[in-house]
């Protein structure tokens, strides 16, 4: 029984493994063999793809336009979500429940439904093929999931905390600066987090507003990644493997404050 | 605490003009797009009423698209929820491997799906992808991507293996809360494997795993990144779901109208289909 399922796991474990350590032995893999089918392995292990792809693709810029939208997307998002989350959390705020439900209403629109009309406001605002067009349409969409994860977190610190610190004379902002937000930092950080992968993965909008390498983002270089003749599949490996890196980065080094951070928001009852 | 109002007001404005000009005004301004004939190369741009919509009711395409797009979606999210509870089950019985399956989970969940969509896209190479290799014995050569038989089946599969490491996650985590007592109890009274799971763990999963199916049906729903880069709706229409469909008629045949429609319409139907699981979950807790 305990064998039977120890094969189960090892066999589960597998199916996620195999994509990516086969994307990672095409990536190393020379050209002439990747198509040949009677070796498992290649003859010898080569860099030429990661050569290539770093040296003459869209890549290298692709990577530093998504840095750059990216960082900013999360710093937007978490500066208005963090503000806005301590309003809904523990402000009055006037039709506070119409708000939390349109709030969370907004995180299930299509982004297919919007993206439309925004092109056409991007265009009319001279925005295309820049960084900002991208950016905004990822922190609108990053948005809402910020401010409710804040309010929730923000909502369940206890009301002590904010009285000592007007004792101690400290106004509204004060304690919201030194007292709050450094409470609440473990639910914001979550929620940075979660901001800066979407909007290093998002494609549809990137897709939509980029037309040139100046502003196309890592998702988009790689879909559409130039092949001349055939499709570069080792090329593609070696991209798709740097393009992934960041993501898988970020969570190896975070993971045990992120489960955390956003598990204590989803098991709540 | 009256006087906090303004500060509120003030806190809030920020997040609230961003959504509402990013947000709220795209849906209202799409809305009205599907009310017009609208063509920007040719210069058209008139008020048609729902003359768009009368057009879907009797395009072959769109009723494609509405079968694909549920198919997919009751398939992926099935699939997802089942698998993802066996996963959940096994991991907390599972003393060995248990770190590592974790984190391998993690894996497909923080990759960008044009990621996963390249990936897969190579592994259903016909001849040369892993997929192909293992399965040329027994199914011969295929073109898992390029054969309209087995092209839904094929993403399908990619995007199960892309989400439902979420819900395993998910329903793991909400296992490790039941107190193992409660386990204990139901030993001592002599119920089954099966009776347990039926009796104890699944009532107290079921919370948790109707919010997860909630979030994963309306992803599904407005799939795009995955069908869009490893078909493109094809071969023959057979993975062109709502997503795709609508965004072919807004930036590539550019009859803005008509693609606006579709979107509106998959707008209702997530909307619809978020309002159904609101009430299930709210009935759900009524009754306890």
């Amino acid at each position: 029984m305990r064998a039977l399922r120890d094969a189960l796991v090892v066999a589960a474990l597998a199916v996620y493994a195999a994509p990516v350590a086969w994307q990672a032995l095409t990536s190393l893999t020379p050209e002439a063999e990747l198509l040949a089918l009677g070796r498992a392995w290649p003859s010898r292990l080569t860099l030429e793809h990661y050569r290539a792809v770093l040296g003459e693709s869209p890549l290298p810029r692709a990577l530093v336009n998504s840095a750059g939208i990216a960082a900013a997307t999360t710093l937007l998002a978490t500066v208005l979500g963090a503000l806005g989350g301590y309003a809904l959390g523990r402000l009055r705020v006037p039709g506070r429940p119409a708000l939390m439900l349109g709030i969370v209403m907004s995180t299930a629109f299509p982004a297919v439904a919007t993206v439309a009309p925004l092109y056409l406001l991007v265009r009319a605002l001279g925005l295309r093929d820049t960084w900002w067009a991208v950016i905004l349409a990822d922190t609108s969409f990053a948005l809402p999931l910020m401010l409710w994860l804040v309010a929730g977190f923000m909502r369940e610190l206890p009301r002590e905390l904010e009285e000592a610190a007007f004792v101690d004379g400290a106004g509204r902002l004060g304690a919201l600066r030194h007292v709050v937000l450094p409470a609440a930092a473990p639910g914001v950080a979550a929620g940075a987090v979660v901001t800066f992968l979407f909007a290093w993965n998002e494609f549809l909008f990137a897709y939509t507003f980029t037309a040139t390498e100046a502003s196309r983002t890592v998702p988009v270089a790689l879909a559409l990644f130039p092949g001349v003749f055939e499709v570069p599949w080792g090329d593609i490996a070696a991209a798709a493997l740097l393009a992934s890196a960041p993501p898988v980065l970020i969570v190896v080094f975070l993971q045990r404050h992120l489960v955390r951070g956003l598990l204590s928001g989803a098991l709540k009852e | 605490m009256s006087g906090d109002r303004p500060l509120a007001v003030a806190l809030l404005a920020p997040a609230l003009v961003a959504l509402g000009a990013v947000t709220a005004y795209p849906v209202a301004r799409v809305l009205a797009l599907s009310l017009e004939r609208r063509v920007p190369v040719f210069g058209i741009a008139d008020f048609v009423g729902l003359a768009n919509y009368r057009f879907l009711a009797g395009d072959p395409a769109f009723w494609n698209a509405v079968r694909v797009t549920l198919a997919f979606t009751v398939v992926s999210v099935a699939l997802e929820v089942v698998l993802g509870v066996l996963v959940a089950l096994a991991l907390r019985r599972q003393q060995r491997f248990r770190a590592a399956s974790l984190a391998l989970l993690l894996l497909p969940w923080c990759l960008p799906a044009v990621v996963t969509a390249r990936t897969w896209e190579w592994l259903y190479h016909p001849t040369a992808g892993l997929v192909s290799r293992l399965a040329s014995p027994l199914s011969g050569p295929a073109n898992w991507l390029g054969d309209p038989s087995t092209a839904l089946g094929a993403l399908v599969v990619a995007d199960v293996w892309r989400t439902m490491p979420f819900l395993a996650l998910l329903a793991f985590a909400r296992l490790g809360t039941i107190p193992a007592s409660v386990y204990e109890a139901a030993a001592v009274d002599g119920a089954g494997r099966v009776a347990t799971f039926r009796a104890i763990t699944l009532p107290l999963l079921a919370p948790v795993l109707l919010v997860a199916t909630l979030f994963r049906t309306l992803d599904a729903l407005r799939a795009f990144d995955l069908m869009f880069v490893l078909t493109g709706g094809g071969p023959a229409g057979t993975t062109e779901t709502l997503t795709i469909l609508a965004y072919r008629n807004l930036f590539q045949t550019l009859q803005l109208g008509v693609g606006a429609a579709v979107a509106v319409v998959l707008f209702a139907v997530v909307v619809g289909v978020a309002w159904a699981y609101l009430r299930a979950i709210d009935a759900g807790e009524a009754a306890r």
